[in-house]
């Protein structure tokens, strides 16, 4: 077995601790992936380089801070540096100012079409899942960024500008307008079946 | 209650449901939405939707994908430990192989 000095094998058993407890995240951080590349298989190949790169920065890691934020914060700067600097023009495209509450003004009387079904239920039966991907996906990179930290992965808005390395501000003007953008997203589908009356 | 409140509410629709309001915001926003049932509404339906969208966001991991990941790290694994291993001569002389002990290999792949 081990003839190692005892030093060595004290990192060993950390780093596979934190092997395992980095890849307790691999699904969040692979539809995260899905999501920016917009590509399966650039998708697979973002995330395989972020898990090197959070192995071999494990020394930097402190124990018991927020390896979530950490790993995704790995994520994005790749994804940053490698995908979205591939690309000619990355999509900086603003969104145009939409007003609030526009999906439930148009959508408006859900108590009234179904009998017994929860509001819940109803919400969650309005869009398919390729549907909200695909409206997440049509949004400019920095509202998708944002909207995606936010309401996918339930980061707060520090951590979000720490990941994103922007100014509190930027994060929260790109949440409102992003939310609204994947609101008017949706909507189009809606209006494809019929939703809207 | 007027307009003037259900729209400072709608404003602040955002960083409520956030939780990113001062409290003493928050329980403002909340003695309104308790009396005012259209915003009530509204409110439920921003956060019922936030709540659709993250479960519908969901992908499966691929297995090809996990194993690869798993070989990626096994082997950047060996590269970065195999000097110090060598130096005390648990190494084979090729220099390859698993010598690393209760970090040894956990499918036997090099």
């Amino acid at each position: 077995m081990n003839q190692g000095p005892p030093a060595v094998g004290w990192v060993m058993a950390d780093q596979a601790g934190f092997a395992d407890a980095a890849m307790a995240h691999m699904p969040n951080l692979y539809s995260a992936a899905l999501r920016m590349t917009r590509n399966p298989a650039d998708a697979e190949d973002l995330v395989q380089e972020t898990y090197l790169k959070a192995y071999r920065a494990y020394g930097s890691f402190r124990e018991g801070t927020n390896l979530k934020a950490w790993l995704y914060k790995i994520l994005t700067n790749t994804f940053i540096n490698t995908y979205r600097a591939r690309k000619r023009r990355p999509d900086e495209s603003d969104i145009e100012d939409i007003e609030d509450l526009y999906l439930f003004r148009r959508l408006g009387g859900l108590e009234a079409s179904t009998v017994g079904r929860s509001a819940e239920d109803q919400v969650m039966d309005l869009f398919t899942d390729v549907e909200v991907k695909e409206a997440l996906e049509s949004l400019p990179e920095q509202f998708r960024l944002a909207v995606l930290l936010a309401d996918v992965e339930g980061f707060s808005y520090q951590e979000i500008a720490d990941i994103t390395d922007v100014p509190i501000g930027t994060v929260m003007s790109r949440l409102h307008r992003g939310r609204k953008g994947l609101q008017k997203a949706l909507l189009e589908f809606g209006r494809e079946r019929g939703l809207v009356g | 209650m007027t307009d003037d409140d259900c729209n400072e509410a709608i404003q602040r629709l955002y960083g409520f449901l956030d939780g990113e309001l001062t409290a003493e915001r928050r329980l403002q926003i909340q003695a309104h939405l308790d009396d005012c049932s259209p915003c009530l509404e509204a409110f439920d339906f921003e956060a019922e939707l936030r709540i659709m969208i993250a479960s519908k966001c969901r992908d499966e991991v691929p297995d090809s994908l996990r194993l690869r990941i798993a070989t990626a790290i096994h082997q950047e694994h060996i590269r970065l430990y195999s000097g110090s291993v060598g130096s005390i001569g648990s190494m084979g002389s090729d220099g390859s192989g698993p010598g690393l002990g209760p970090m040894g290999p956990p499918g036997g792949e090099a």
